[in-house]
């Protein structure tokens, strides 16, 4: 589910089962679960989508990934973000094999390239916090 | 040799229009869209039994018998079809497989897409205008309003841009082969009356120098959203051979879908095109050489170029030779999207993706007039649903 900040951003509703992962991120922590057979996975859910099996554990990541793709959205296609144009997103391959989704922060958007080395960075959304991505330092 | 069992008999279908002035409802268009295809087929509404759809306004539960009861039909086989611009093809073989079971003998297919008419005392309302770009992801529970609508992922561009710059990194491709896709595409639109860019050609410095929108995507590579409407007529190869029309068999399909958010395809520029075109290949008997005309499900020129090369006509990674090599034009060495596509036609909702259909059977049916391409017998249609989510692909076979 989806409300709104202060500022009139999108931001995520937890819900039970994916209420760790965005408490992880309060602490500065990518926490996902992981799966003894299938390994990491994303986004939480009840089951690994491998296998279905639910002896799951939660398990802290590197945040270290790098660009699987990325895009500028220049249009605004969410008007709650057009303000915020030029901005990017990103698909990520995390070192530990999932691929999440964020935006690219403390770059400019036109030095962005498939491939680039990147890390979890968080932003502090009234009581959110949300999962972006910058580049390796 | 594929499947003889039903084929397409008729079809009718709206202008594309950015603006439409006279709104009706749901149900009320899906009966004036009864009324054109049933003419054009001469087939008796008394004849008749199936119904499928993508839903009503006006009845968002029980929508099948909703429809049958408006429009007075005794139905035997009622679908409601959700694979977003892929609805359209799946809807065409769901008919056809209907019908080669035997549940029923002759289907209307619909893909309405007006607006109603004003509602007293509403205004639509501030935040479902808001979330409009979501499409149904906000809702409590749903991991793309937890993931991907915070980061901005909405609407379908975005995503659409994702699948482009990756293609770019990994296999290459100039922006300038890209735009030949909307440049042809436009071409063809320029025989077409009902295209909403009829009358206006462009080039590939238009397409270069129009702005972008989502990187690499520029505007002149994405849809202009219309309204509009179509329907189409499936019945047994036996009413069939007694309609005006050269029957237009469904013979081979497939389906494939594997992800709801680009974020979680397995491989973004791997589509699930290539599933569905090799089972409805291989469901056909048909080769690849054999096809007259393809009908390629085109919301962006990248869509166009993993179609051609996740349906096999070129192996992967010379998609853009392939575009550069050859004229797509309907009166090219590779006629493709001889409408206009929806880059030239214009993507009137369900109708967008329904016009690929329209189109294929105009073909083969020898109905397309001034952008006829000749002997054409054999077609291949189809549908891109989503963020390159759903597939469906048909093989359409002149009688």
């Amino acid at each position: 589910m989806v409300h709104f900040s202060s500022d009139g951003r999108p931001l995520p509703t937890p819900t039970p089962i994916t209420a760790p992962f965005f408490d992880g991120l309060r602490e500065r922590r990518l926490v996902l679960q992981r799966c003894p057979r299938h390994g990491y996975f994303f986004y939480p859910r009840g089951r690994c989508p491998h296998c279905l099996g639910d002896d799951w554990e939660w398990g802290e990541l590197s945040g270290r990934g790098t660009v699987y793709s990325f895009t500028v959205d220049r249009a605004g296609h969410d008007p709650a973000l057009s303000s915020r144009i030029p901005f990017a997103i990103a698909l990520v391959d995390l070192d530990e094999g999932p691929r999440l989704v964020g935006n690219m922060v403390d770059c400019d958007v036109g030095d962005i390239a498939v491939g680039m080395a990147v890390e979890a960075a968080y932003e502090d959304v009234d009581e959110t916090t949300l999962l972006r991505f910058r580049p390796a330092t | 040799m594929g499947k003889r069992a039903a084929a397409i008999v008729g079809l009718t279908e709206w202008a594309p229009k950015r603006v439409w002035d006279e709104p009706m409802f749901t149900m009320e268009a899906c009966a004036r869209l009864a009324a054109e295809v049933l003419a054009d087929a001469e087939v008796d509404k008394s004849e008749v039994d199936g119904l499928v759809i993508n839903g009503l306004r006006e009845s968002p539960l029980f929508a099948p018998s909703a429809l049958a009861e408006f429009l007075g039909v005794r139905s035997n086989f009622n679908e409601v079809v959700d694979l977003g611009g892929a609805t359209p093809a799946g809807m065409v073989w769901r008919a056809a497989a209907a019908i080669e079971v035997g549940i029923c003998e002759t289907v209307l297919v619909f893909t309405p897409s007006v607006p109603a008419p004003p509602q007293p005392g509403a205004n639509g309302g501030p935040m479902k205008m808001k979330m409009g770009a979501y499409m149904g992801g906000e809702v409590w529970g749903s991991p793309q309003g937890q993931f991907e609508i915070p980061a901005g992922l909405v609407a379908a561009t975005p995503s659409f841009a994702m699948a482009a710059s990756r293609y770019m990194a990994e296999y290459g491709v100039s922006e300038e082969t890209l735009a030949k896709v909307a440049v042809d595409s436009r071409y063809n639109a320029q025989a077409n009356p009902m295209a909403v860019f009829y009358g206006k050609p462009i080039t590939i410095d238009d397409v270069m120098s129009s702005r972008y929108v989502a990187d690499p995507l520029k505007l002149l590579e994405i849809v202009m959203p219309c309204y509009g409407g179509s329907a189409v007529l499936v019945t047994t190869a036996e009413r069939a051979a007694r309609c005006p029309h050269r029957p237009v068999y469904v013979s081979g399909y497939g389906e494939h879908l594997t992800h709801k958010s680009i974020t979680y395809a397995p491989d973004i520029v791997d589509t699930p095109i290539r599933l569905a075109a090799d089972r409805a290949f291989a469901m056909a008997g048909v080769s690849r050489d054999a096809v007259d005309m393809a009908s390629m499900y085109d919301c962006y020129t990248i869509t166009v170029l993993l179609t051609i090369e996740d349906a096999g006509f070129c192996p992967k990674g010379q998609g853009g030779q392939f575009i550069d090599e050859h004229s797509l034009r309907y009166d090219g060495d590779w006629p493709l999207n001889t409408h206009g596509g929806q880059l030239g036609m214009g993507q009137a909702g369900l109708g967008g993706g329904m016009s690929h259909i329209t189109e294929a059977v105009r073909q083969v049916q020898g109905r397309a007039g001034e952008r006829q391409v000749p002997d054409c017998d054999i077609a291949y249609a189809n549908g891109t649903g989503g963020m390159l989510a759903e597939q469906v692909a048909l093989i359409l076979e002149g009688a």
